[in-house]
């Protein structure tokens, strides 16, 4: 039980990175990745937005829309609980815990429609997981993206001080780049299944 | 601006792909082959014309504060019509193209077309922007897939080229290789527009996807301040 626990962790944070591998949430990818602490606040928050979505969306589609033939609204559901959810966290925290607002607050609405949230709730459904793989799956997607964001924001800093062709300044060498951090990580492919037998 | 003027530049002048660079995610994740990239693009189009006219048929009746809400449900009925139609009639695709297919509901292009044009206009202004917008994301995901098809696995829509079969560069049907020819076919554009189309592409609020829905301007580039 702990061993494909790990497993589903591992391949969900290196081999299927949602980033690299799967391209999910791209455009914060490359759009909130410039600066480190910006990336680490984006990265978290799209962690903690994951899991409660994933908390919530579970128990809807499996207690609900299963149960009462509804499978076919999973689309409209979904979407719609992940943007009230992510509004009403934001009230929350901003009520209770303004310290963590001040930190996340910013990126939370930007991920409200942020594919890469929606993708691992459906994807959990799609691959049968129960409500704890569930939630560890959403754990390894949100930490991969995290990472991804981190090692991405290196990348540019080194890159800003670089001198590409004219037609490759701005978002073309960055794209590049990105071709070469995911390089990186499908070198990971199939790691985890020979790590762990 | 006459209503061909109005068609065209959604798919040259502002390809919401290789221009506006919007909908990066499905461009890169199923432009692997070009029946992918075709159906996707084609399923995009039926749901953003579809979203367009509704919305622009409503925009009076659709009041500013709840309007987010109000367009996603929109679309997401349109996506769940399109997916259930593909399941129905063309399996293949609809298993092929997987979860790309619901998340067209957070597609970029669409919440933006509906955002910076459907809700100004009148409903065939908007259909016809909407069919230019959708055909341009047709046409960027079918440049790209023929590229990576052709040189990554050496055939095009499944027929496989025989002088190609033996050169082929596998890496390019990959992830990196997405990535790779996205920023080279964006860079294609810079040298042909001299640069031009190169301003619009700053990551800014103005340009967000997501600033439709944020309505936190500028809040992300100052970060945590």
């Amino acid at each position: 039980m702990l061993k494909s626990l790990i497993i589903i962790l591992m391949s969900s944070v290196l081999v299927n990175n949602y980033v690299l591998s799967k391209f999910l949430g791209i455009c914060p990818f490359l759009g909130v990745s410039k600066k480190l602490d910006q990336a680490t606040g984006m990265g978290v928050a799209v962690t903690f937005v994951m899991l409660l979505a994933t908390a919530v969306t579970w128990p809807i589609q499996i207690y609900v829309l299963n149960r009462f033939g509804l499978e076919y609204l999973q689309t409209i559901v979904f979407i719609l609980v992940i943007a009230t959810l992510v509004q009403f966290v934001e009230l929350v925290l901003k009520k209770y815990i303004p310290s963590l607002h001040k930190s996340l607050g910013v990126y939370l609405p930007l991920i409200t429609t942020n594919c890469a949230v929606l993708g691992v709730t459906v994807n959990n459904i799609q691959d049968g997981y129960g409500f704890l793989e569930s939630m560890v799956s959403s754990l390894g997607c949100g930490l991969g993206f995290l990472l991804a964001m981190v090692l991405f924001s290196g990348v540019r800093e080194r890159m800003e001080k670089s001198n590409p062709p004219k037609a490759f300044e701005g978002l073309p060498i960055t794209l590049v780049a990105a071709a070469i951090v995911s390089l990186a990580f499908y070198g990971f492919a199939g790691i985890v299944d020979k790590l762990f037998a | 601006m006459t209503k061909l003027q109005n068609f065209l530049k959604g798919l040259i002048k502002e390809n919401p792909v290789l221009v506006l660079v919007l909908g990066t995610c499905p461009t890169l994740a199923v432009s692997t082959k070009l029946s992918n990239a075709i159906g996707m693009g084609l399923a995009a189009t039926v749901v953003l014309i579809c979203s367009n006219m509704a919305i622009s048929a409503m925009r009076k009746t659709i009041t500013e504060k709840v309007r987010i809400p109000c367009y996603i449900v929109l679309i997401a009925g349109f996506v769940t019509i399109v997916s259930m139609l593909l399941q129905a009639f063309a399996n293949s695709l609809y298993e092929s193209l997987g979860i790309y297919l619901s998340l067209i509901v957070v597609n970029c292009i669409i919440l933006g077309r509906a955002e910076m044009y459907a809700n100004k206009n009148t409903v065939i202004d908007s259909a016809i922007d909407a069919a230019g917008m959708g055909l341009g994301f047709t046409l960027a995901l079918s440049l790209m897939a023929i590229i990576r098809e052709v040189i990554g696995s050496g055939s095009i829509l499944g027929y496989e080229i025989p002088f190609m079969q033996d050169f082929k560069i596998s890496i390019l049907t990959s992830a990196p290789g997405g990535f790779f020819v996205f920023g080279c076919l964006i860079a294609l554009v810079n040298k042909i527009s001299k640069g031009k189309a190169i301003k619009k592409k700053d990551f800014s609020c103005a340009n967000c996807p997501s600033a439709a829905a944020c309505g936190k301007v500028g809040a992300c580039e100052r970060g945590q301040n």
